[in-house]
């Protein structure tokens, strides 16, 4: 998955990339400014979905910050990740709200729609299952987004159907 | 826009738009002008109206008729009925929980009467992408106020006579951090605010930045002109695109308008504001965490002093309050200090913003003066339990706070009063709960919360919320010891002193206060290995009412392991050495003969 950081033609291979050129221009507009380093996290994670080694030696060189901080910010905020995700992120809320009115079943009927746990990936590469702890929806608890969709008022029974839509999504989309 | 006859003003607020009300507004657009009235109604879109859970919502005015949960053919027949026939749609319209009458207008619906809104005055009210809206409701003329007739001092004055309160947790007084701020040296300072919102299940920031956010950035340079700061920060939280989105929007047309920016009103003050968005880490709303996250570190809280005021963001004073705190600022410039004592009891002046949900009929957000009882919250402005269902308790205060039960009805809800019986009015989260949720799983829930949000940094905090959870999710497995109650509560102790920062001095309180009120359900889980509630798995049994079953075997389909047999027409069985208590039989019976205990 990260053939880009090995071997010799990894500059080449940047170069066609057009992600690597944004993330150049991300890190120019932000260089030098204090506090540049976790919007640019921000930034580079929405070009590449996830934050790749070589996207934070990339970061750390052009910010010049060492490389151990850039990985001490990733690892202590979980909304970065250096793991490729799935295409959608389903993030099921487990808020106070949400929790009470039912949130661990949706939970589980995710689960075993996805067939994966918390935080991983499905074998197709199209979902992963991630808790949050409120998206301010709370009055339609329980609450999950995909994507940038957030769907209320949720049971366990309308889990399939809505992963359909991605799914269905998906299909014609490839045809 | 004395031209139109109609304003309807829709919700676009987060909650309706995850019900789809950009559908509904396109219809209602479409239908208008088809039948000729798009030059006589005019449409608004504006920020949370307050009643979520009924979205998607609109009011039309002059009348002030309430229209709910509404789908794009309800709008077009809104446009035919009610524009073009003057006809209400009655089947639209809001039906009171207790006494099941229609109600027609808003301002009749016990929600909004009972409401008092000062934070929240624009929210709902007026389209937050539109800066004229904000201005024609007296917006920014409390900045105006400041930069001509009054000093620095003057101003700080003010907000110290009004006694206005942190809103963001622990109710400190805000006119004294604004002159701790303008007296701290130091020629570069920083003017923050806390929009982190972490308490999960509240969201009244949300609906304050989404739906007026032109209050924020307005009250933020009146106290960048007080205590002398050039910059502003809003720390939003990520999983907030909305009002991130708005936020800017609402900047740039400040910026646009001279509001912000260099030589603000023509005077030699120069302010703008920044955003930083967060990374999804709850102690990053811990004020020192916050600081350091904004410098791009770990945001791991420090000890204090040194305050914020004195050293903050970039080791500069700063002035770091939160968004309700904000809120309350220009009303408070324009009405003066002696209106907002009117407002509240003793010692905690003017409103609180309440996000109440849960279970509760009306799940929403509601502004109430300070010293409303939990009486009228919970069933008078928010309905009452749905179901039929008793009241058990209300949790303040969020994974911080503690419940509130019923002998606690009746206080006149306060800093104080709430801090008296164990709960703390935190940032104004209120998770009502019905008699069917197991304080004990409640108190596990706040542990898992609290125990993954540890910034790890203090070893009591680390350690201690993970041995306390793990206590908890062996109770509520069954698995409870004789003992683990006293170890609860020794670890509690041990976690609320030995803590640097608030949320591990605060993670016991949950346990604490269930504890406190509930101690009954913890030992019946541990003694008797019951859950009263009826709701920890581990510990149900399924049985079937003889007196109820009719022996129609629907259940023994269901049940995915043969635990069901029966002869037809007579009482069915359950083996509880087989059932694995999914609960299936229970949902198919059709004469409710199945229950869980
Ligand atoms: C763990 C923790 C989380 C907090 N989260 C928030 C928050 O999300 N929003 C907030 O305004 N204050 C939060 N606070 C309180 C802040 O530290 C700070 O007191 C507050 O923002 C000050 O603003 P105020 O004086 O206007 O209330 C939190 C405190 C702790 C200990
Ligand atoms: S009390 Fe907990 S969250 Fe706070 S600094 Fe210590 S370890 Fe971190
Ligand atoms: S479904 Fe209900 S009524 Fe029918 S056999 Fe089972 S318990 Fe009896
Ligand atoms: S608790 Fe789930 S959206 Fe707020
Ligand atoms: S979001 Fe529409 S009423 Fe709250």
């Amino acid at each position: 998955m990260e053939a880009a950081t090995r071997g010799c033609q990894c500059h080449a291979l940047r170069a066609q990339d057009e992600r690597y050129k944004r993330l150049g221009e991300i890190i120019a507009q932000y260089a030098g400014q204090p506090g540049a380093l976790i919007p640019v996290l921000h930034h580079a994670q929405e070009v590449f979905g996830y934050l790749p080694h070589d996207v934070q030696v990339l970061v750390a060189e052009g910010l010049d910050v060492p490389l151990s901080e850039v990985d001490g910010v990733i690892t202590f905020y979980s909304l970065f990740t250096s793991e490729p995700r799935g295409k959608y992120k389903i993030g099921i809320c487990l808020g106070t709200a949400c929790y009470v009115k039912g949130a661990a079943a949706v939970l589980e009927e995710l689960k075993k729609q996805v067939g994966v746990d918390i935080g991983k990936t499905s074998a197709d590469g199209l979902f992963t299952l991630e808790v949050t702890r409120c998206v301010g929806a709370c009055g339609l608890a329980p609450v999950m987004t995909i994507g940038d969709d957030v769907y209320g008022r949720l049971t366990p029974e309308d889990v399939a159907g809505i992963l359909d839509k991605y799914i269905q999504a998906e299909k014609n989309g490839k045809a | 826009m004395a031209e139109y006859r109609t304003h309807v003003l829709v919700c676009a607020g987060a909650g309706c738009v995850s019900s789809n009300c950009k559908a509904v507004e396109a219809a209602l657009q479409d239908e208008l002008e088809q039948v000729g009235l798009a030059e006589e109604v005019k449409v608004v879109e504006t920020g949370c109206i307050g009643t979520c859970d009924l979205g998607p919502v609109m009011v039309v005015y002059p009348e002030g008729v309430f229209y709910q949960k509404l789908t794009p053919d309800d709008a077009r027949e809104i446009v035919n009925e009610h524009f073009l026939k003057g006809r209400i749609v009655r089947r639209l319209l809001y039906k009171a929980p207790q006494s099941e009458e229609l109600v027609e207008r808003a301002e009749d619906m016990d929600f909004f009467r009972r409401q008092y809104r000062i934070a929240l005055r624009n929210t709902g009210v007026i389209n937050p992408e539109v800066i004229e809206e904000y201005i024609a409701r007296d917006g920014y003329a409390a900045l105006g106020k400041v930069l001509s007739e009054m000093s620095q001092e003057q101003v700080i004055d003010e907000i110290k006579k009004s006694c206005l309160r942190g809103r963001g947790g622990a109710g400190f007084p805000t006119g004294l951090k604004w002159e701790f701020t303008y007296k701290a040296p130091g020629e570069e300072k920083y003017v923050v605010c806390n929009a982190d919102e972490g308490d999960p299940g509240a969201f009244m920031d949300r609906s304050i930045l989404e739906g007026d956010p032109h209050t924020l950035i307005e009250a933020m340079a009146i106290a960048g002109y007080a205590v002398g700061a050039r910059q502003g920060f809003v720390y939003v939280r990520a999983e907030y695109p909305l009002a991130v989105e708005r936020l800017s929007m609402a900047l740039e047309q400040a910026r646009s308008y001279g509001l912000l920016g260099e030589n603000i009103f023509g005077t030699d003050f120069s302010f703008d504001i920044g955003i930083r968005v967060g990374a999804g880490a709850f102690v990053c709303g811990e004020e020192t965490a916050l600081l350091t996250s904004i410098e791009g570190k770990r945001g791991e809280p420090r000890p204090r002093p040194p305050f914020p005021a004195v050293k903050g963001v970039f080791g500069k004073p700063t002035l770091l309050s939160n968004v309700e705190t904000y809120a309350n600022i220009c009303p408070i410039i324009l009405h003066g200090a002696d209106w907002f004592l009117g407002i509240g009891t003793e010692k905690s002046k003017g409103t609180k913003v309440f996000a109440i949900a849960g279970d509760i009929n009306n799940t929403g957000l509601v502004e109430v003066p300070m010293g409303t009882t939990l009486r009228e919250i919970v069933f008078e402005i928010g309905g009452g339990i749905p179901h039929g269902k008793r009241f058990k308790a209300a949790q303040t205060g969020g994974p911080s706070g503690g419940c509130l039960t019923t002998e606690h009805l009746d206080i006149h809800v306060d800093y104080e009063s709430l801090k008296q019986v164990g709960s703390m009015m935190g940032s104004g989260g209120l998770i009502v709960m019905d008699e069917d949720t197991c304080m004990v799983d409640i108190a596990r829930f706040f542990l898992d919360f609290t125990r993954d949000e540890s910034c790890g940094k203090c070893t009591p905090c680390r350690i201690g919320t993970t041995r306390m959870l793990e206590i908890l999710t062996r109770i509520t497995e069954g698995k409870g010891e004789e003992g683990d109650i006293e170890k609860l509560e020794a670890l509690a102790h041990a976690i609320k002193a030995g803590s640097l920062c608030g949320l591990g001095q605060s993670a016991p309180n949950p346990v604490l206060s269930t504890l406190h009120y509930f101690r009954d359900e913890y030992e019946a889980h541990i003694r008797e290995k019951r859950c009263p509630a009826g709701h920890c798995i581990a510990l149900l049994k399924f049985v079937v009412d003889p007196e109820l079953c009719r022996g129609c075997g629907l259940c023994t389909k269901v049940c995915p392991v043969g635990a069901i047999s029966g002869k037809r027409r007579e009482p069915h069985q359950i083996d509880t050495d087989l059932c694995t208590k999914c609960g299936a039989c229970q949902e198919k019976c059709p004469f409710d003969a199945i229950s869980r205990h």
